[in-house]
């Protein structure tokens, strides 16, 4: 039994993951506060004959306190989230540069569209693999993700990223993995019969390792 | 006025009482507390289905490879084949079971059951507003019920887009195998809406206008303050989702695009449609729970509710900001992310209220005299998992966690600990609490605590490891984990939730036993057998026809318990006149 997130191998997936124990230790001690606390209240209170409650209504000062100080923590974590969202998500920080991928899911499958050795899409050398997703480490890449059915969701844990893929919409994802390995595309929205194989295998290369694995495959494709 | 107009009727439904034919009192009854026991009987039944759908779920997930399922021969080939649950089958049980849950059990469950039954006796009042159309809310329950129970043996099976019906797959029978079978689920859906849309209109009508002399807003007790804004919430809400449904209809039936891309519609409109109702939805299957939880608690530590005002504005509050969040269903959706901004600040502010409800909860029960019987149990068990469901929440309200957590178990454990540990706790609590009222008996309080603590420890035992699951990544609604690496080695974890699951089921029938033997063995309970406070104790159980042989006069607020001023005894009846048991009392 191994509860934990599995290892993180992008850039974003630091300030995920931080904000993820940052907040299991804000709500952790919350959470030993209310069971406490209720656990305490049911020992010590537990009916005896003949006792009497105590007579009251309540407090505004109290009612203050435990309003004033949940919202200044949640405001808090409002604005430090919002911050965080808009680096991974927000349009404006869309890396300019990164290479792009087309990811086209299908029921029950992911084709990816490699920009070739000119790295650039929509170009003749564009080649299609399927559910293979092979890129370079430490090199932003930004995929476009489009459905031809159903939605489906593209999901690598190892690298934090998941997005619905839409039919109709083109959504850009972008992410920059700090190490290479090999990891899995799984399917995160139910999309039919064959929802949970859904998956495709993902390799992080080294620069050099996938320029040569995209000649070999251009080639292989060409022929 | 209106109070004049209800007494008078109330009067003539008391003469004409004995000459009432079976049929009429008991199954086509305009009696809202025969009504509250119709719709009881018929969530418990949906409530076991949508229990055993998840049995079979859990089978499949614990053991993929398997087969033997026990007992595997009675259903349909096309269901299960030779002791394997086939995944056309598994994703209608994923569907049914959200669906049988949300919609058939909890939901009519809190609203049909107690709104029904409430009301009027807290509010001192002979019935509903309406009580032909509060009839007709329960016997569209009856169709939607059986076109559900029907749509497993249709051709191509039960629904099977999930409970949420995502389009394009829900709208697309072409790429599910579900054709009829989306179709009777919508249909019912639409039955479900119109039922809710009735009884609503009349809630909200009974509590305005015909409550007791004397029974101002703020001294309504907190159960009716919760059902009243439940009722709004849900008269706004469902009808957005019943025109949705029929839209996906159109969208399977008649070949128009709403929610299909190739035609020019746009499938996130569903989601945004579908959320608005949803969300709200989550308010209307909570609000309720949290009424019964805090009369509960105040009856059961014999003191007043710990900042009754601050709970009514914090039900208010809850409603409004529940109606601005539909969006954090869908940060992952392919939704503008900065929409997801605005939504993220909503979500977290609705943390607010709902810690000021916790706290005030653990306030009413701080220095009280408590009675822990199994009603008092289940409602500090509301507490409890409610608090660990609202903190899970916190982690999906932030955006970026919600990256990696979005469409696992993680969001499972969240959704069952709001849910099940949330609102069924404080069912089973309202139970145990009024039933004696309903049946002139207790349900046996032995059998009663028994039950409570194997709720209790299975209960955790299956939802807690799933934020664990969920952790390491496994995603929802899929019928073998077993394939992928990332969730290799929690296949312990998922046997250990099972076994766990059945024993949760099993204790069911332990209720469910208790229940049906109490209403013949139970010991007698008399009026009031809490020394509870509200106009529903003051009256015999059960109560007759019309409620009131008079109708009381109430003279202040709802939950005057150990008033220091009264000395014989520890509480004050809302109708009890403060300067008959001492000059002092209930003078506030």
């Amino acid at each position: 039994m191994d509860w934990a997130l599995p290892p993180n191998y992008s850039t974003f997936g630091v300030v995920i993951d931080q904000l993820f124990w940052i907040i299991l230790v804000i709500t952790g001690i919350a959470f030993l506060l209310v069971e406490g606390g209720i656990l305490w209240f049911c020992i010590k209170y537990r009916g005896r004959e003949g006792a009497r409650a105590h007579y009251t209504h309540g407090s505004n000062k109290v009612e203050i306190i435990w309003t004033v100080i949940p919202a200044i923590i949640i405001a808090i974590l409002g604005v430090y989230s919002a911050a965080v969202w808009q680096d991974i998500k927000g349009a404006s920080n869309r890396p300019a540069d990164a290479l792009e991928f087309l990811v086209v899911g299908k029921q029950f499958e992911w084709n990816i569209t490699y920009p070739g050795m000119d790295r650039t899409l929509g170009t003749a050398d564009d080649f299609t693999v399927l559910n293979q997703f092979h890129f370079p480490v430490n090199e932003d890449i930004t995929i476009l993700l489009e459905s031809e059915d159903v939605i489906h969701s593209f999901f690598i844990p190892e690298l934090r990223v998941k997005q619905d893929a839409v039919p109709g919409m083109t959504i850009p994802v972008w992410f920059d993995a700090t190490q290479t390995g090999n990891f899995e595309i799984a399917c995160a929205e139910l999309c039919g019969l064959g929802h949970y194989y859904m998956m495709a295998s993902v390799t992080v290369h080294s620069a050099a390792d996938f320029d040569a694995w995209q000649a070999s495959r251009a080639t292989e494709t060409a022929q | 006025m209106a109070t004049i107009v209800a007494e008078a009727t109330g009067q003539a439904i008391l003469h004409e009482e004995h000459e009432q034919s079976f049929l009429r009192k008991y199954i086509f009854s305009t009696d809202h507390k025969v009504i509250a026991i119709q719709f009881l009987i018929y969530t418990l039944f949906f409530l076991m289905i949508g229990g055993l759908l998840a049995m079979l779920m859990r089978y499949q997930i614990a053991w993929p490879a398997r087969g033997e399922l026990p007992l595997g021969g009675i259903f349909p080939e096309t269901m299960v084949a030779s002791g394997y649950i086939l995944p056309e089958f598994y994703n209608a049980l994923v569907t049914m079971h959200g669906s049988v849950m949300v919609f058939l059990a909890i939901m009519p469950m809190l609203v049909g059951v107690w709104a029904n039954y409430l009301i009027p006796l807290q509010l001192g009042t002979h019935d509903m507003a309406f009580p032909r159309l509060n009839m007709l809310s329960f016997w569209a329950m009856v169709p939607a019920g059986i076109l559900t129970l029907a749509s497993f043996f249709v051709l191509g099976g039960a629904a099977g887009a999930g409970w949420t019906l995502y389009a394009p797959l829900s709208a697309r029978p072409d790429l599910t195998g579900v054709g009829l079978g989306q179709i009777l689920w919508l249909v019912a859906l639409v039955f479900i809406g119109l039922s809710s849309i009735l009884g609503s209109v009349n809630y909200i009508t009974t509590t305005i206008n015909m409550r007791a002399p004397g029974m101002t807003w703020m001294r309504m007790p907190l159960t009716i303050w919760s059902l009243f804004i439940t009722a709004i919430l849900a008269l706004l809400a469902m009808p957005v989702l019943s025109a949705a449904g029929i839209m996906l209809i159109f969208d399977q039936t008649i070949g128009t695009s709403f929610f299909l891309p190739e035609g020019g519609g746009q499938p996130l409109l569903w989601q945004h449609l579908f959320w608005f109702f949803g969300h709200p939805e989550v308010y209307i299957l909570i609000l309720p729970a949290m009424g019964f939880t805090s009369e509960i608690l105040s009856v059961g530590s014999r003191k007043p509710v710990f900042g009754y005002k601050a709970m009514v504005l914090a039900l208010v509050s809850i409603a409004f900001l529940g109606f601005i969040v539909w969006g954090h269903h869908m940060f992952q959706s392919g939704m503008n992310p900065t929409l997801g901004l605005a939504f993220t600040v909503s979500t977290l502010f609705i943390a607010v209220p709902s810690a000021i409800k916790t706290f005030n909860w653990m306030g009413t029960m701080w220095r009280g005299n408590l009675q822990l019987h199994s009603a008092m149990l289940f409602a500090i068990g509301f507490v409890a998992m409610f608090a660990i469901g609202g903190l899970s929440g916190v982690f999906m309200a932030s955006t970026p966690v919600d990256i990696y957590i979005h469409d696992t178990y993680f969001i499972v454990a969240h959704i069952h600990y709001v849910l099940f540990g949330g609102s069924l706790f404080a069912l089973f609590g309202a139970i145990y609490f009024w039933y004696p009222k309903m049946f002139g008996r207790l349900m046996n309080e032995t059998m009663g605590k028994i039950h409570f603590w194997l709720t209790f420890v299975f209960f955790n035992l299956v939802f807690f490891p799933m934020h664990g699951v969920g952790m390491v990544g496994m995603m929802r609604r899929i019928y073998d984990s077993t394939g992928y690496a990332h969730l290799q080695g929690i296949e312990d974890t998922n046997a250990l939730i099972t076994w766990a699951a059945f024993g949760l089921f099993a204790s069911g029938f332990l209720f469910a036993f208790n229940f049906f033997w109490s209403l013949k063995k139970g010991k007698k309970a008399g009026a009031n057998p809490w020394n509870a406070t509200t106009l529903e104790w003051q009256t015999p159980s059960p109560p007759k026809h019309g409620n009131w042989e008079e109708v009381p006069v109430v003279y202040h607020g709802p939950h005057e318990y150990s008033h220091p001023d009264v000395e014989d005894k520890d509480w004050l009846a809302q109708n009890e006149r403060p300067d008959v048991v001492s000059p002092a009392a209930g003078s506030h």
